[in-house]
C-alpha cells in the first residue's frame, strides 16, 4: 500500500498536526470528526487473546466430546449464555443475555475490554466466518477440511452431506451450537430440514439471537445449516391443521442470499408456533423494540477496523486540500444535508453560504461535491442529486455559478460534463415531482449525458428473476435465453458501461465530471466508486476498497438500512433493492477481466455480501452517518473490516501484481460479462467450486518453492562466507538436496 | 440475422448478411505520411511457394477505438497464402517478436483458410464467387479462423483490382486437384531437416509396433492383438494398415466386409475393460444377404461376449445421438458470432448475446458430446463394462466420442505429446476424412456436406501450445466446458441413475489432476471458449487482463524459480557470486491482451470500448421502470 499507515490510528481521536492545519485554505470546525473510535482496546487486544486458537477445541477438548449430558447442560463457564432446555414456556421468556445486555445499553466497549473471554468462548482470530469452518463442530471440520479449505465459497454455511466413515456415528450433542461473544441461545427443536438438494433430513434446530443452526440427527448425514438470522426476509407458515401430506405442515423461511430454507415442525406441541414467534423475534428485533445483534455482539479482534476510514487522511491522500478544493466542516451537525457526511470537498472559491444557496435548489440538500480528483491533470470526480427544475423549469443563478465554479477548477477543457445516471425518459418525468436534470440554457458550460441506468424497483425484479431461474433448482434447457431474460447482466453492463465513460472523461477527456442519479446515493454511489476503482489503484488493495465502501456507500448515505431492510420484518418494502449487491457484483466483473489487478479475493467479497445481511458487525447498519453517529455505531459495534482484517491471508489474491497508475477498463459486453455462479448459485451443493483452481494452485506451490529456494540460497551465501576457504566438497549434486522444479507443463 | 441457412458450410455461397453499411467514409480515412511512403515491406516465400498476382495501393482498413482507419501497401496472393504487406507490423519492437507465427504472418491468410468472400459494391455487401461482371470497391474476407479482413480497392489501379480479384476468388473457389495442394509442392521444395528426439515424439500408429507400444501401455495386450492383415491397404483403404482386435478374431473376418462389422479396439481402461468401434455392415434389402450378415455378426458377438471379455454395451452414434448435419448447422450459426465486420455490428448484437448463442444450439451440442463420453466412461470405470461404439463408417463420431473418452480417462492424452498421439491415433489413422469435412478440395457443396467435426473436440480442449498443455486441457475440460452441474432432484430426462450417481460423487470428492476427469456439463458452466472464438475481435479484447493475465504471473514465476534454482546449482558447483540474472523474457502484463500467445495486442490506444446500442425494452417491467426510486418531498420548493 503506498499510503502510510503509521499514525493514522491515532489521527482520529487527536487534533490534526499542525502540518496538515497550516494547508487548509479554509477551516471552520473543530476536529472532532471521522469516527470517535479512540484506540483504547487496541493496546488490550493481545493480551485478550486467548493462548490457543480452535475455541471449539478449548471448549470441549477430545476427551469430553463423548455424549456427556452434564456438558451438555451447563456450556462451560458462560455468564449469560444459558442453554435452555426446549421448553416452550421458557422461550418466551427474554433470555438473561440480552436483558443484561439491554441493560448495559450504553456500555462501550471500554467497559467490557476487561473481560477476558473464557476459555469455551472463541478466540477472534480462530472465529472464521466467513468460511464457516471455525463455526462448526471439531469433528465436522475436521473431516471436511480437505474440501472447505480456504477456497470454499460457501460462506456463511456448510451445507454438505457427507457420509462418515467412522463406525460410531452418535451424533455428539454436547458440540451443540457454535456461539459469539454476545450470543445466547434461545431455543432448540427437532424438526425436518426439507433440504432442496437432497430432501428430507431429521436434525435438531437451534436458535440464537444472532443465528439459526441446524445440526443432522441423522446417521448417514453431517449437515450443518448455519444461518444468522439477518440474512431472513420472510417467514411464512406452511400447510394448516388438516395439512395431511408428509412434512406440509411447518415454516418456509425466505432468505436476502438467495435461498429459501424450509422446515417441517410435528403439528402437536405447538412447536411450529413457538418457532414461528422466536424466529420473528430475533430476525425482526426493531418491530419488537429489541436491538440489533450488531449491539449485542462483544468479539473482539486485534485491528478496529473502525479506524481504517478517517475521511481526512483519505482526503490527503488523494492531495486534498489544495489551491482549488477545500475542506468544509458546514456539515458537521449534519444541518446541511442530513444525509451527508460531516466532513465535505468544495470548491476553494465557494463559500458555505454558497453552499447553502445551492443546497435548496438540490434534491435533499445533496450539493455537489468532491469524491476524488485526478492526481496528475486534476480533474475530479463530484457528487450529487438532481436539480430541483421542476415542471416550470425552474433556474437557480447559485446552482449554474457553482458549477461553473467546479468546472473552473479545471482549466484544461472548458465544459464540464455531467452524466445523469437515469435513462433520459426517467429523468424527463422526474421534473413532475420537482426533480429534473441541468439543462442546456441554464448550464451553458455544461455537457450532458444520460446513461441509461434504471432504478431500485427494476433492479429488485431483476434479482428476483435471477433467483427464479438459479434457486433450488438451475434451470437448464434454456439457461442462457432464461438468463438473458433476467436482465440482470444487462443491467450490469449498462452500470459499468456508465462507470468507463465517468473514468475516461476524467482520464484521458481531462474534464471534470458531476454524477448524479435522483437523490444520488444508488446509482451515483455505484458510478462514483466504480469509477474510482478503475482510475486508482488504490481502491484495489483491501484496505483500500474498504475506503472505498466506506467513502463512497456508507458516509455519502447509501441507504443501506432501507435497501436491505435490516430487522424490519416489511418484506415487501419497494425501499428494498440490491444496489450494493449489484456493485459488488460489478466488482467481481472486473477482478474476473483483471484477475491480477487486485489485492483481495472473491471470498472478500463473498464475506462482505454476506455481513451486508448478517446485523453481526455496525458496519452496514443504519441510512446516514448522521442515524449512526446518533446510534454511537463506532462504540457500540463491531466493524466488519475487523475482522477482515485481522484475516487478511485469507482474502489475498495470490496473483495480485500492484500497478501504479494504471486505469482498468473492463470490457462492457455480454461476451464477457458472467453469471457469478459461486455467489448466486452457491448454496447448490453440485455448483460446489472447483477446489482449489489448478492454475492457482500451481502458483501457490510455485510461490512456496521459491521462498524455500530464497531460504536456501541466503544460507548457503552465509555457510560459503563462513567457510570460504574449504573447497566445494558435497559430492551430491543438488538435485538430490532439493526438489527441483516439477514441470508438468 | 445471424447465421441463417449457411448449411453446407465453409464455402456456402449465401450471404449471411444482407447488407453492408460503410461506416467510414474515404475522406474520414486516417492515413498517415509514412503509411503512404509505403516502405516496402517484402513477401516472404516458402519453399516451393509462388507468387500468382497482386495488386498495390490497396488500403487494410484497421479497427481502432470504435473507427476505422487505413494502412497502404500491397495484396497478393501466392499458390499458398494471401498475404497484405503494409509496415504496420514493422511496430513490434524485439521482445514482440516471440509471439510471431513464423510461417503465417500477421496479414497473411492461407488459402485453406478463407470461409467466404464477399465484396461491397455501393455500400451493399455481397458474396464473390466464379466470373466477376463489376469489380468491388471493398474486399472483405471472413476466414475459417474467424479473422475478418477488410481491403478497401478504390485506389488500387483497376487492372491490378481485375488481377487480384479474380485471382483471390479463383484461388480459393475453384475446386481443386489433389496434387496440387501447396504442401505437395511444399514437400518436395523443403529439406525435410527436423530431428525427432526419438523418447518425445508423437506416436503415428503407422507401424505394428505403435500399435504394440500402446496395447503395452493400456494393458491391452492380455486380450487384444495388433494385426496387419490390411498391410498395403488390401483389405480396405478406410482402414489403418495395422489396427487391434480382440485376440480371438480369426483374421479373415476381416475380409468378409472390407473390415466393416469388426470390433477394433481404442483403448484400454486399469480394469480392463475396453472401448471399441466398429463401422455398421453395409445396408442390403436382400433376405439372404441379411442373414449372412447376420450370423457373421452372431459370430462376432459371440467372440466378445465371452470370458475373458466384459460385457459389452454398444452405444450406436449413428441413430442415438447427434446428426452431422444438426452439428454443421450449428457451427455454421455459431460461428456467424464471431465473424464481425465492425464495431457496431458488434454491440447490436451483443444485447441478444445469449439468445444468439443459445439458438446456435452449439455449446448445447458440446454438452451432448460431453455427456455421452460421461456416460460411456462411467460404464467403463464404474460398471466395467466394454464399450462398443457403432458409426457408419466409424469414421466421425467415433472419433469425435472415443478421444473424448481418452481424455477423460487417460492422464497420458492430456500431455502435449499424449494429445499429439491421440489425434494421429483416433483422427488420422482412424480414417476420419479431414479431406472432405474441410472441403479441402473445394467439391460442390451440396454434392458433399462438410462437417466440421473435428471442432467439438477441440472446443473440449485446447491446441497444444507453448508447453502449457496439461494445465490447458484440464483447465479448459474443467472449466471452459464447465464445471458445475445443476441438473437436479426432479430433472427427469433418460439419464440413468448410474450416470447421475457416478457424475455427482466425481465431483463431490477433490480432484487429482493425473486421475480421471470429468467436466461438469450444466447449463452455467459451459461456456464460449472466448480464446479462440473472441481473440480476433477488438472490442472485445481485454487490456492486459483476462486469463492471460494470470498464466503469464504462473509463467513469470517459473522463471523466477528456474533462475533461482539455477543460483542455487551455481553455488553447489563453483560456488562463485551468481551471474547477472538473464533478463526475463516476459512481458509486460498491460501490452497482452486476449490475442496471446497468438498475437499481440491490436488496440493500439488504451481507450475503454463503449458500447454504441444501448437498452433493449424491458418488456412488462415498463411499470416499475417509470417509478421513482423514492417519494421526494418536495417541502416547499
Amino acid at each position: 500500500m503506498g499510503r502510510p499507515r503509521q499514525g493514522s490510528r491515532d489521527y482520529a481521536s487527536q487534533p490534526p498536526p499542525p502540518g496538515a492545519q497550516s494547508n487548509f485554505p479554509y477551516r471552520d470546525g473543530p476536529w472532532h470528526l471521522g469516527p470517535a473510535h479512540p484506540q483504547r482496546h487496541i493496546a488490550n487486544y493481545n493480551s485478550q487473546l486467548p493462548p490457543c486458537v480452535g475455541p471449539f477445541k478449548m471448549g470441549f477438548p477430545a476427551a469430553s466430546r463423548a455424549k456427556s449430558p452434564a456438558l451438555r447442560s451447563c456450556s462451560p463457564g458462560r455468564p449469560g449464555a444459558l442453554f435452555l432446555p426446549p421448553a416452550p414456556s421458557r422461550d418466551a421468556v427474554p433470555p438473561t443475555g440480552t436483558g443484561r445486555r439491554a441493560a448495559g445499553g450504553g456500555r462501550g466497549r471500554a467497559g467490557r475490554g476487561g473481560r477476558t473471554p473464557e476459555g469455551a468462548e472463541p478466540g477472534p482470530a480462530a472465529e472464521q466466518p466467513g468460511n464457516g469452518g471455525g463455526a462448526r463442530s471439531p469433528r465436522v471440520s475436521r473431516m471436511a477440511s480437505a474440501s472447505t479449505s480456504k477456497y470454499n465459497s460457501h460462506s456463511l454455511e456448510n451445507e454438505s452431506i457427507k457420509r462418515t466413515s467412522r463406525d460410531g456415528v452418535n451424533r455428539d450433542l454436547t458440540e451443540a451450537v457454535p456461539r459469539l461473544p454476545g450470543e445466547t441461545l434461545i431455543t432448540d427443536k427437532e424438526v425436518i430440514y426439507i433440504c432442496p438438494f437432497n430432501g428430507p433430513i431429521k436434525g435438531r434446530v437451534y436458535i440464537t439471537n444472532y443465528r439459526l443452526y441446524l445440526r443432522s440427527l441423522e446417521t448417514d448425514s453431517s449437515l450443518i445449516l448455519d444461518v444468522p438470522l439477518g440474512v431472513i426476509s420472510r417467514i411464512e407458515k406452511m400447510g394448516g391443521a388438516t395439512s395431511r401430506g408428509e412434512n406440509s405442515y411447518g415454516l418456509d423461511i425466505t432468505c436476502k442470499d438467495m435461498r429459501n430454507l424450509r422446515f417441517a415442525l410435528k403439528q402437536e406441541g405447538h412447536s411450529r408456533r413457538d418457532m414461528f414467534e422466536i424466529l420473528t423475534r430475533y430476525a425482526f428485533p426493531l418491530a419488537h423494540s429489541l436491538p440489533l445483534f450488531a449491539f449485542l455482539n462483544e468479539e473482539k479482534f486485534n485491528v478496529d477496523g473502525w479506524t481504517v476510514y478517517n475521511p481526512v487522511e483519505e482526503y490527503r491522500r488523494q492531495g486534498l486540500p489544495n489551491h482549488h478544493w477545500r475542506i468544509t466542516f458546514i456539515n458537521k451537525c449534519y444541518e446541511l444535508c442530513d444525509t451527508y457526511p460531516a466532513l465535505l470537498v468544495v470548491p476553494y472559491r465557494a463559500s458555505d453560504d454558497d453552499l447553502r444557496r445551492v443546497a435548496t435548489f438540490r434534491s435533499r440538500n445533496r450539493i455537489p461535491v468532491l469524491s476524488w480528483i485526478h492526481p496528475e491533470n486534476k480533474t475530479v470526480i463530484v457528487r450529487c442529486s438532481q436539480p430541483l427544475v421542476g415542471m416550470s423549469g425552474k433556474r437557480n443563478k447559485d446552482d449554474e455559478k457553482y458549477l461553473d465554479v467546479i468546472r473552473e477548477t479545471n482549466k484544461q477543457i472548458s465544459k464540464l460534463t455531467i452524466y445523469d445516471a437515469r435513462p433520459s425518459v426517467n429523468a424527463v418525468a422526474n421534473k413532475a415531482t420537482g426533480g429534473g436534470y441541468e439543462s442546456d440554457d441554464a448550464y451553458h458550460n455544461a455537457e450532458l449525458f444520460f446513461l441509461d441506468i434504471h432504478n431500485i424497483h427494476v433492479m429488485r425484479e431483476s434479482l428476483k428473476k435471477v433467483k427464479d431461474i438459479v434457486y433450488p433448482n438451475v434451470e437448464e434447457s434454456h439457461w442462457l435465453s432464461s438468463l438473458e431474460s433476467t436482465h440482470w447482466l444487462e443491467h450490469i453492463k449498462l452500470v459499468l458501461t456508465g462507470a468507463i465513460q465517468v473514468a475516461d472523461k476524467v482520464s484521458s477527456g481531462k474534464s471534470s465530471v458531476l454524477v448524479h442519479c435522483s437523490d444520488g446515493w444508488d446509482r451515483t454511489a455505484q458510478l462514483t466508486s466504480l469509477a474510482m476503482l478503475m482510475l486508482d489503484s488504490f481502491y484495489r488493495s483491501i484496505e483500500g476498497f474498504e475506503i472505498l465502501v466506506q467513502k463512497e456507500w456508507i458516509s455519502f448515505g447509501h441507504k443501506f438500512a432501507s435497501r436491505i431492510g435490516h430487522g424490519d420484518k416489511n418484506h415487501t418494502d419497494a425501499d428494498r433493492s440490491p444496489i450494493f449487491l449489484q456493485f459488488i457484483d460489478c466488482v467481481w466483473q472486473m477482478s474476473k477481466q483483471f484477475p491480477t489487478a487486485f489485492e483481495f479475493n472473491e471470498q472478500f467479497l463473498i464475506i462482505i455480501l454476506d455481513h451486508l445481511y448478517s446485523c453481526r458487525f455496525g458496519t452496514f447498519l443504519f441510512n446516514c452517518e448522521s442515524a449512526r453517529e446518533r446510534q454511537k455505531v463506532t462504540e457500540r459495534t463491531v466493524s466488519l473490516w475487523s475482522l477482515i482484517n485481522s484475516n487478511k491471508e485469507k482474502f489475498k489474491n495470490p496473483f495480485y501484481t500492484k500497478e501504479i497508475n494504471r486505469v482498468l477498463y473492463p470490457v462492457a459486453s455480454m461476451r464477457h460479462l458472467e453469471l457469478w455462479v459461486n455467489y448466486y448459485i452457491r448454496w447448490n451443493p453440485r455448483i460446489k467450486q472447483q477446489q482449489p483452481n489448478p492454475v492457482e494452485q500451481r502458483y501457490m506451490e510455485l510461490l512456496a518453492l521459491r521462498d524455500e529456494y530464497i531460504k536456501r540460497l541466503e544460507e548457503l551465501q552465509l555457510a560459503n562466507s563462513a567457510k570460504l576457504s574449504d573447497p566445494p566438497t558435497s559430492p551430491s549434486s543438488p538435485s538430490q538436496m532439493m526438489p527441483h522444479v516439477q514441470t508438468h507443463f | 440475422m445471424l447465421g441463417k441457412g449457411v448449411v453446407g458450410g465453409g464455402g456456402g455461397t449465401k450471404a449471411p448478411k444482407p447488407s453492408f453499411v460503410s461506416y467510414v467514409r474515404p475522406e474520414e480515412i486516417h492515413t498517415n505520411e509514412k503509411e503512404v511512403t509505403e516502405k516496402e515491406v517484402t513477401l516472404h516465400l516458402l519453399p516451393g511457394e509462388q507468387l500468382l498476382c497482386e495488386a498495390s495501393t490497396v488500403l487494410k482498413y484497421v479497427q481502432e477505438d470504435s473507427c476505422q482507419h487505413g494502412v497502404y501497401g500491397r495484396l497478393v496472393c501466392t499458390d499458398f497464402k494471401i498475404a497484405f504487406l503494409g509496415d504496420d507490423e514493422s511496430a513490434l519492437d524485439n521482445d514482440e517478436t516471440q509471439f510471431k507465427n513464423k510461417v503465417i504472418g500477421e496479414n497473411d491468410i492461407t488459402l485453406h483458410c478463407v470461409d467466404q468472400i464477399y465484396g461491397v459494391f455501393d455500400e451493399k455487401k455481397k458474396t464473390l464467387f466464379g466470373q466477376l461482371k463489376k469489380y468491388p470497391e471493398k474486399l472483405i474476407i471472413h476466414c475459417k479462423d474467424l479473422r475478418v479482413f477488410q481491403f478497401c480497392l478504390r485506389y488500387t489501379k483497376e487492372e491490378e483490382v481485375k488481377r487480384i480479384v479474380s485471382g483471390i476468388i479463383h484461388h480459393t473457389q475453384a475446386p481443386k486437384l489433389l496434387k496440387r495442394l501447396f504442401l505437395f509442392s511444399y514437400a518436395t521444395a523443403a529439406q525435410n531437416n527436423t530431428v525427432t528426439d526419438p523418447k518425445n515424439h508423437t506416436v503415428m500408429f503407422d507401424t505394428l509396433k505403435d500399435w504394440c507400444w500402446e496395447l503395452e501401455r493400456t494393458k491391452g495386450n492380455m486380450k487384444y492383438k495388433a494385426v496387419s492383415v490390411n498391410e498395403g491397404y488390401k483389405v480396405c483403404e478406410r482402414l489403418p494398415a495395422y489396427f487391434v482386435v480382440p485376440t480371438p478374431l480369426p483374421e479373415e473376418n476381416v475380409q468378409r466386409f472390407q473390415g466393416h462389422g469388426i470390433p477394433i479396439w481404442c483403448w484400454s481402461c486399469h480394469n480392463g475393460s475396453a472401448l471399441l468401434k466398429m463401422s455398421a455392415l453395409p445396408k442390403e434389402q436382400d433376405d439372404g444377404i441379411l442373414q449372412i450378415q447376420k450370423s457373421f455378426l452372431d459370430g462376432i458377438y459371440k467372440t466378445i461376449h465371452r470370458p475373458p471379455y466384459e460385457i459389452v454395451k454398444t452405444e450406436d452414434l449413428s441413430s442415438n445421438f447427434l446428426s452431422l448435419q444438426e452439428i454443421q448447422t450449428a457451427y455454421s450459426k455459431f460461428k456467424q458470432l464471431f465473424l464481425i465486420d465492425n464495431s457496431t455490428e458488434f454491440w447490436d448484437t451483443d444485447i441478444k448475446w445469449f439468445s444468439l448463442l443459445e439458438s446456435s444450439s452449439w455449446l448445447d451440442i458440446i454438452r451432448r458430446c460431453l455427456k455421452k463420453a460421461i456416460e460411456i466412461t462411467e460404464c467403463m470405470e464404474a460398471q466395467n463394462m466394454n464399450v462398443l461404439l457403432l458409426e457408419e463408417n466409424a469414421s466421425d463420431l467415433c472419433c469425435l466420442i472415443s478421444s473424448l473418452v481418452q481424455l477423460m480417462m487417460d492422464p497420458h492424452c492430456r500431455t502435449r505429446i499424449g494429445f499429439q498421439s491421440l489425434i494421429q491415433k483416433e483422427w488420422v489413422m482412424g480414417g476420419h476424412c479431414f479431406l472432405d469435412r474441410c472441403n479441402h478440395l473445394r467439391q460442390n457443396d451440396k454434392e458433399e456436406h462438410q462437417r466440421q467435426l473435428s471442432l467439438p473436440l477441440t472446443q473440449s480442449k485446447s491446441s497444444p501450445k507453448r508447453g502449457f498443455f496439461r494445465e490447458e486441457t484440464d483447465h479448459l475440460i474443467k472449466n471452459l466446458l464447465g464445471k458445475r452441474i445443476s441438473k437436479l432432484i426432479n430433472s427427469s430426462d433418460e439419464l440413468q441413475d448410474n450416470f447421475r450417481e457416478f457424475y455427482d460423487s466425481w465431483h463431490s470428492k477433490s480432484t487429482d489432476y493425473h486421475g480421471l476427469l470429468l467436466p461438469h456439463i450444466e447449463g452455467p458452466e459451459i461456456k464460449v471458449w472466448a480464446q479462440r472464438y473472441l481473440r480476433w475481435i477488438p472490442e472485445a479484447q481485454i487490456l492486459g487482463g483476462g486469463q492471460v493475465a494470470t498464466l503469464s504471473k504462473l509463467l513469470e514465476m517459473m522463471e523466477e524459480v528456474q533462475s533461482l534454482q539455477e543460483k542455487i546449482d551455481e553455488r553447489h558447483h563453483s560456488q562463485q557470486a551468481p551471474q547477472a540474472e538473464a533478463p526475463c523474457l516476459l512481458r509486460n502484463s498491460a501490452r497482452l491482451s486476449s490475442l496471446f500467445p497468438f498475437a499481440l495486442l491490436q488496440r493500439h490506444s488504451s481507450k475503454p470500448v463503449l458500447p454504441t446500442s444501448g437498452w433493449k425494452a424491458l418488456g412488462d417491467e415498463d411499470d416499475l421502470a417509470k417509478r421513482e426510486d423514492e417519494f421526494v418531498d418536495l417541502g416547499d420548493v
